[in-house]
């Protein structure tokens, strides 16, 4: 079966340790994966998310363009990105306003980019050619912030929806980093969601974080590694209520738990969306 | 110098200082906060190593492997995204760390930790199955050309790394295995591995090269464990023009 859209429901990170689980359906209704982990030739990765594509809308999403990298991005993997889409053919893809590579070297880390002209320019032509490349349009999910660039010119906000005037690309809202860099860099969340240009959300993704102390109080670190934390829960509410249902996604790649625990905060991403999509 | 050149640097060498473009919310250390980012790469780095060579890890010890890890990684890190098989200069760059040169087997056991990952993820083909062959004469079977699994790796080796292995690892029960030839395979979904006979290499050298089945093989009283362990391992397939 072929799904060209992913479903208005929750769906949670895949991890081949759950696969089994995925066996009957269940709450959750759609799967997304790391794209960089399915470019090796074949074996049972590979296999097991050729199968769960029969049975799941399966999203794409990318963690190694480098798309804020200063340079060119790395023509060999473009084409593999574009032979893995055209081998997967998922209903989405989606990738990072970040870089991770920089002279030949890869950080595996999403590293942060000051929002000027010069960098808009740069987001804006990466993005334009890997849509060009893909044939199809890409989601640009907002960071994790924790550090200030004293040379952005632009709002995280402005930049964002610049990038999508100019690209036409969609938005996927990462409501934890909202959280996170409005906690750690002194902001409103809701300030930050009130100025996002929400109607161009194909897809939210919620999850959870890891608290440090600091000096000046806390610092939230991005870490995928815990249940989805009330306050995001409340601006999940909050968004939803003035968009409507969207794709929603548990991300939970570290200290990855049993799949009833995903499961369930997948049951309480579709009980916000069905209480909307019934109002 | 590029800016991210100089974010890089700092990411990966704590004596390098952060670039200067940077700042934190009012009586907020952004030294605190750029080390995020540095834990961030190192600690992923590590872990991806340690979920790579989990045999070395254990026999080195978890704190020891993450600062054997810490030192590798300045020398080798990934050049790519695809962290799947990052890591393949890691069993050479053992052999030659002098902190661990009283342990000089390690190289050899990382070679087959990094083999079994390479032939995890190579592509998927189906074995020569061995029972089309019943009814040959020794001469027809001798005729016979095979094509190479595309998972196949054979590593020579001159301690007894696939039984420091199995003892070490909690994937297979022990095996008493010689110094000797390893073959590692993944016919279909599971990975297997055996010690291979001597001269099994050179046979699988010569197949690859186009030889025939009775040329490829030693004319010695090994020559049938050798078939017997290409066969059983599912290292061998068809051989079609392609791959002629």
């Amino acid at each position: 079966m072929q799904f060209t859209k992913l479903p208005m429901s929750a769906g949670v990170g895949f991890k081949p340790v759950h696969y089994s689980d995925l066996a009957s359906p269940g709450a959750v209704t759609w799967l997304e994966v790391h794209a960089e982990n399915y470019m090796v030739e074949g074996g049972p990765r590979r296999a097991m998310l050729a199968e769960l594509s029969e049975r799941f809308a399966i999203s794409a999403h990318g963690v190694g363009l480098s798309i804020g990298g200063e340079g060119r991005l790395d023509p060999r993997h473009i084409q593999m990105l574009k032979t893995l889409m055209d081998w997967l053919t998922p209903a989405q893809f989606s990738e990072h306003l970040a870089w991770s590579s920089h002279g030949g070297a890869y950080y595996n880390d999403l590293l942060p980019l000051p929002y000027t002209k010069t960098t808009l320019e740069t987001v804006c032509s990466h993005i334009n050619e890997v849509q060009d490349a893909l044939g199809r349009q890409m989601l640009l999910e907002n960071p994790s912030s924790y550090l200030f660039f004293k040379e952005s010119t632009f709002t995280e906000t402005e930049f964002l929806s610049e990038v999508a005037h100019r690209t036409g690309c969609g938005m996927l809202l990462d409501i934890n980093n909202v959280f996170i860099s409005a906690t750690n860099l002194c902001q409103s969340a809701e300030e930050y969601l009130d100025a996002y240009p929400l109607e161009l959300v194909g897809e939210i993704h919620l999850a959870g974080y890891h608290e440090e102390e600091i000096e000046s109080g806390i610092l939230l670190i991005d870490s995928h590694s815990a249940e989805v934390s009330d306050p995001v829960w409340a601006l999940y509410h909050r968004t939803i209520g003035q968009i409507g249902p969207r794709p929603t996604l548990i991300e939970w790649d570290n200290d990855v738990p049993d799949f009833a625990t995903l499961e369930q905060e997948a049951a309480r991403a579709n009980a916000v969306l069905q209480a909307k999509a019934a109002a | 110098m590029s800016r991210q050149s100089d974010f890089a640097r700092a990411v990966v060498d704590a004596d390098t200082p952060y670039p200067d473009v940077l700042s934190a919310p009012v009586g907020s250390s952004v030294l605190r906060r750029f080390n995020v980012y540095r834990n961030n790469v190192t600690v992923s780095l590590v872990e991806s190593l340690t979920e790579a060579f989990p045999v070395i890890a254990k026999l080195v010890g978890d704190a020891f492997f993450a600062a054997m890890a810490r030192e590798f990684i300045l020398e080798h890190p990934p050049t790519s995204p695809i962290m799947a098989l990052y890591g393949d200069a890691f069993p050479a760059w053992l052999s030659r760390f002098s902190p661990v040169s009283n342990l000089p087997y390690l190289g050899e056991v990382a070679q087959i930790e990094q083999a079994r990952r390479e032939a995890y993820h190579s592509s998927d083909q189906t074995p020569f199955d061995p029972a089309l062959l019943a009814g040959l004469t020794p001469d027809q079977l001798g005729n016979l050309r095979f094509g190479i699994h595309p998972s196949v790796r054979i590593l020579g080796t001159t301690y007894p790394a696939l039984a420091i292995w199995a003892r070490n690892s909690n994937e297979v029960p022990l095996v008493d295995a010689p110094v000797g030839p390893v073959l590692i395979t993944r016919p279909f979904w599971s990975l297997q591995m055996c010690a291979a006979p001597h001269g099994t290499i050179q046979t699988l050298e010569a197949l690859s090269g186009g030889s025939k089945l009775g040329d490829a093989l030693p004319e010695t009283s090994t020559a049938p464990k050798i078939l017997a362990a290409l066969f059983s391992s599912g290292a061998l397939i068809e051989r079609t023009h392609a791959n002629d």
